[in-house]
This record gives C-alpha cells, structure tokens and sequence, in this order.
C-alpha cells in the first residue's frame, strides 16, 4: 500500500507545555483515518502541522512524499483543508467561493466550469449558486466546504471535526460525500467526536495527552479493549487522561 | 498572475458588498472634505466686545463705529461703568472689555503739544483667556485698530506740514500662492491628505485583520497562496480606492467646489501620492499583522493616527514647534504628503523641489512594507 503520510517522533511544544509528543503514525492512500482524542488531548496541534499551519518542535513527517519542513508549499498543492471554524467567504455567494478557490489552486476556466457545475449538481444546490454563503443553513455550508476543499483532487484531505453542530440525516450525507471522496482515491484524515462516525473510518487512532495511545480497526480495537462499542473504547482510554481543557 | 486575479476579484467583490465599509470609503470624505475645511479656519471673526464708554464724545463713537466696522468684533454691550462689564466677561458672554477713559476727545483734541505728550491717551483692554486663540487674536485685532485710529487722529490734527511729521515705517504685505489669504486653500489640500490617509492605513488593517478574526486567512495559509499575492491582493484594491478617493477630493471638491486649481504638473502629483499610498498601506499591513481582532486594530491605527494628525503640521504651524517636537513631525509621513500637497497644488512646484520629499516617501514606504512582509506568516 503507498503510505500518503508518515510521520515519526513529531512533536510539538509551547514553552515548556507539550501539545502533541513523538507521535509517529502512518496513513495509507484511499483510506479513511480516524483521529480520535478529547478535547485538549493534541488532535487540532498534530493536523496543523500536517497541514504546514504550524512548525513542529521535533521529529519528521512526509505528507505524500513532501518534507513538512523544506516542502510545506509542495505540500499545500496536494492537501485539502477544511478547519473547525467554517472558512469559506460569506460574502461571497457559493458560486463565486468555488470559483475562487478552485482558481487559486490553478484549476483552468474550462475545469473551474465543469468542476462547479459536477459539484453544484451533487449537492443538489442549483438554486442557491447565487445565494450568499453566509445565508445558507449550517449542514449545507459544511458539505460545500468539503466540496471546495477537495475540488482540486488533493491527494489528503484534512477535516478537523467537520461534523459539529450538524443534524443526524446531514451528517449521513456527509460521510456518503466523504466515501465517495475515498472510492476517487483521495485519502481522508478526520477528528471527530461523535463514536459513531469513528465506526465509519477504516482504521482509528486514539490521542491521549498528546500520545497516540491506540491505533487499529474499529473492529480490533473493540477487541483489543474487549469492548461493544467504540463508545466503551473512548472511555477505557480517555479515562486516564491528565488534562483537559 | 492567475491567482492573483482571483484574489483581485474576490477583494473587489467583498468590498463592493460591504454595506458599512462603502459609505465608508466614498461618502464620508466627501462630507469631511464639505465641512472640515469651512470650520477648520484659523481666522477668528465674531468676537465679542463690551465697550465701557466714560466719555461719550464724537471720538469715542468714531471708536467705536470703526471697531465695529472691522467686521471681527460684535458689539455685545455698551455700559458705562466698568463692573457691569465685568460680568459680561465672567457669564461668558464676552470676550474683550474696552474701556474708554473720560476725557478721551478733551485730552486727544487739546493742542498744548507739551500736555499730550506727558499725559497721553490711556486705553485701557480686558482680555477673557479662556478662549485663548480668541482672546489673543482678539486683543492684536483690537490693538492694530486703535492704532490705525490713532494715525488718523493725527494725520487729523498735524496738518501743518511745518511740523515734521513723524517718521513712520509702513507695512505693506502680500501673500503669495494664497494672495486672498483663503484658509480652505490651506486647509482643503491638507485634509485631503490625511483622508487618503485614513483609508489606506484603516482599511487595509481591518480587512486583513477581519480575515484572521473570522478563520479565513487559515483556509488562505493551507492553499499554495504565495505570501507575496496575498499582500499585493490585499494592497492593490485600497491603492486603488486610494486614488480614486483623492480624484474626487481632488477635482469634485477641491477644484468645482472650492475653486482650487492645481498649479503644479499633475502627473508629478499623482507619482508622489502613489509612493505615498504604499507606504500607508504598508503601515496598514503592518498594524495588521500585530493585531488578533479588529478591535486590537482599530486601536492601534487610532493611535498612530492621532500623533499623526495632531503632528501633522495641519492643524498647528510646524515651525513654531519646539525642537523635539519638530523631530517628531519628520516620522510621520503625513507630514510629507501635506507640504507636498500644499507646494504643488498652491505653489505650482517641481520634482527638483520635493525631490527629498520622494527619497523620503520611498523609504517609508521600504521600512514598513519590509517590516510588515517579515511579519507576516503563514505558520505558526
């Protein structure tokens, strides 16, 4: 399998506090990775420094094959972002927001064209391409920013808790966009709090004060942990955690 | 290029959109530039005076009617005992008390040359301070007018041409570039200056800043956005409201409403408030990059702009500064763009003037951009 990112000993530290230690992990193409934690444990700390947002104190990490610290603008070539603050323009109106950042990623007038219409027609939105974004209700909004996010087929896409907030039959259609994404071959890299979405990821890591505690299947981990559900293996291991927020 | 098309773009939309920034940018200059200029006089009229009158002879009436005349004072009261008048100046109604002594036209008309000599004319002037400008001006106005009075009382009475006249030294003045002394000459190119000034540092700060504030500038840092587009897609459309903010005060307000026509090469103008305009965005830029919420920005460009303006030579004369005060003046770069203005548009002069002027700009305009470009990243 090609691995998409390898990291070893990453980590991070402000001041004499240490946000994410030594985690080393890898994540394999096409599939769909889990990154559990609770609040405070380094979850948000590890994927800024996957994405080139933040420098990390120590360790190495290659994001599809690029080094995150000589080849970080290699690297925003081929990852898509999308961050726990909604970050699409909300004075722009929703056809205008793809446009602008499938330019910026240097997507052609022809493809800009095509890629609009293809995700517009997805996400059944033709009537509202004119609305503004910031008019559009909270599920839409989410789902259109993983649409932009992964419009110029990045190799990663990052989602930081994409979910939050967002009712029950949303959050279904937003996993049938993440699946679809992962059957293209565009690998996905999630935090979430809800144990049910970690079900739905191929294989799930577990950050505990900074450590990547556990990293499996769902399935052997429930083992592992001889645990029902994923719920019960949240709790085994989230129980020793130190801090908090 | 491609990108930084789409940055333009966007820029452009966003500012067009915003309700309360439009207003902002073209409305409010154009009011300020309607008002400020005709409030913003040095020149202090309507000062009132209570004149305390013993005498009430023809000379003292001629007195009077002649500061009356002058166009500066208003006549508030005419008493004849000098408490009354002091209330006038202590209710605020007032801001000048002359007295006239009785005996004023007795005394001035007495032709013993010897008895005037020894015991001449006493006036006697009461000044309110509390308006300081007001009173000054008001005393000097009142002090030429009485003078001027008392040469033609005595041009009145030496006719004789056997007697030698005194030997006086007349004063005869003209101001050049503003020959009708016009305070909105002086002050409209002023107040245009620190206008485009305002737009450029403020807007330039709370649009970057907005960006931050609202989680944007993330979603910017994540793509392969050059540091250097961002900046020039951030600096472009404000250097271009820029300009087009000063066209209007410029030709709309200057010239069609106050009649002021620029002397000096246009173009000469235009490249000097180009240089101008990067370096304020780049203090714009910088602010913004120090700053976390809007609030933080709009602090710190408040600050700035205060010093500035108040240091700006707009208000008060540079020269009469004291020397620290004037070093000050030469860190602001208002300063520049307000003798520039003032010397091309009223004085009609050329790049060999302000030649200075620009080396000085260019290198406002490096410091800050460089600084607030160091600043700025794109990690953390």
């Amino acid at each position: 399998m090609d691995t998409v990112i390898h990291t070893t000993k990453l980590t991070k530290r402000f001041g004499s506090f240490i946000a994410a230690n030594e985690i080393t992990f890898d994540v394999y193409r096409g599939e769909i990775f889990g990154f559990l934690g609770a609040n405070g444990a380094g979850k948000t700390t590890a994927m800024r420094m996957l994405c080139g947002l933040s420098k990390p104190s120590s360790g190495t990490a290659a994001i599809a094959g690029f080094d995150i610290y000589k080849q970080t603008e290699e690297i925003k070539k081929n990852i898509g972002y999308m961050s726990q603050k909604f970050s699409l323009y909300e004075d722009l109106t929703v056809l205008e927001n793809i446009r602008f950042f499938g330019g910026i990623y240097g997507l052609s007038d022809k493809q800009l064209k095509e890629k609009s219409e293809q995700l517009i027609a997805t996400l059944g939105m033709k009537n509202e391409t004119k609305k503004m974004v910031g008019a559009l209700p909270l599920g839409w909004k989410q789902k259109l920013s993983f649409s932009v996010a992964i419009l110029h087929e990045p190799k990663i896409v990052f989602l930081d808790e994409p979910t939050g907030g967002v009712d029950p039959v949303t959050r279904r259609q937003f996993w049938d966009l993440i699946y679809e994404a992962a059957d293209n071959g565009i690998t996905v890299f999630v935090t979430t709090h809800y144990m049910d979405e970690a079900e739905y990821c191929n294989r799930i890591s577990m950050m505990v004060d900074g450590e990547i505690k556990a990293l499996n299947t769902p399935a052997k981990l429930k083992q592992q942990y001889s645990a029902t559900s994923m719920d019960e293996v949240f709790y085994e291991l989230a129980r020793g955690a130190k801090r908090s927020e | 290029m491609r990108t930084l098309k789409f940055l333009l773009q966007k820029e452009f939309k966003q500012i067009f959109r915003n309700k309360s920034l439009l207003p902002l940018l073209f409305v409010v200059p154009i009011m300020q530039l309607l008002i400020l200029p005709l409030a913003a006089d040095y020149e202090v009229k309507n000062i009132n005076i209570t004149i305390v009158d013993h005498d009430h002879s023809s000379y003292s009436h001629k007195l009077i009617s002649k500061i009356t005349a002058s166009g500066y004072f208003k006549l508030e009261n005419y008493v004849t005992a000098f408490n009354e008048a002091f209330d006038d100046i202590e209710k605020d109604r007032s801001d000048l008390i002359l007295e006239i002594p009785q005996g004023f036209e007795r005394n001035l008309i007495r032709e013993d040359a010897s008895a005037r000599q020894t015991d001449g004319q006493q006036l006697y002037i009461a000044i309110n301070a509390i308006n300081g400008v007001k009173a000054n001006l008001g005393g000097t106005y009142l002090n030429r007018i009485l003078a001027d009075y008392n040469a033609d009382v005595r041009m009145e009475w030496m006719q004789m041409p056997k007697f030698n006249r005194f030997p006086t030294i007349g004063i005869a003045s003209s101001s050049w570039f503003n020959p009708t002394m016009n305070y909105r000459f002086y002050m409209v190119p002023g107040i245009l200056a620190l206008l485009v000034t305002m737009i450029g540092a403020y807007m330039c700060a709370l649009n970057i800043v907005k960006e931050k504030e609202v989680g944007t500038i993330e979603q910017i840092n994540v793509t392969p956005i050059k540091k250097y587009q961002f900046i020039l897609g951030k600096l472009i459309p404000f250097w271009i409201i820029g300009i087009v903010v000063f066209s209007m005060g410029l030709f709309g307000i200057g010239w069609l409403v106050y009649g002021i026509v620029p002397l000096g090469n246009l173009f000469l103008l235009y490249a000097y408030l180009a240089v101008y305009l990067i370096a304020v965005l780049g203090l714009g830029l910088l602010i913004s990059t120090y700053a976390e919420t809007q609030q933080q920005a709009m602090s710190i460009a408040f600050f700035f702009m205060m010093v500035f303006i108040l240091m700006s030579g707009l208000f008060t004369p540079i020269d009469s500064m004291p020397k620290w005060a004037y070093v000050m003046t030469q860190f602001s770069p208002i300063t520049y763009f307000i003798e520039v203005m003032r010397m091309i548009v009223l004085k009609g002069s050329g790049f060999a003037d302000i030649k200075i002027h620009f080396l000085i700009m260019i290198g406002f305009a490096a410091i800050l951009n460089g600084w607030a470009i160091y600043n700025y990243k794109k990690t953390s």
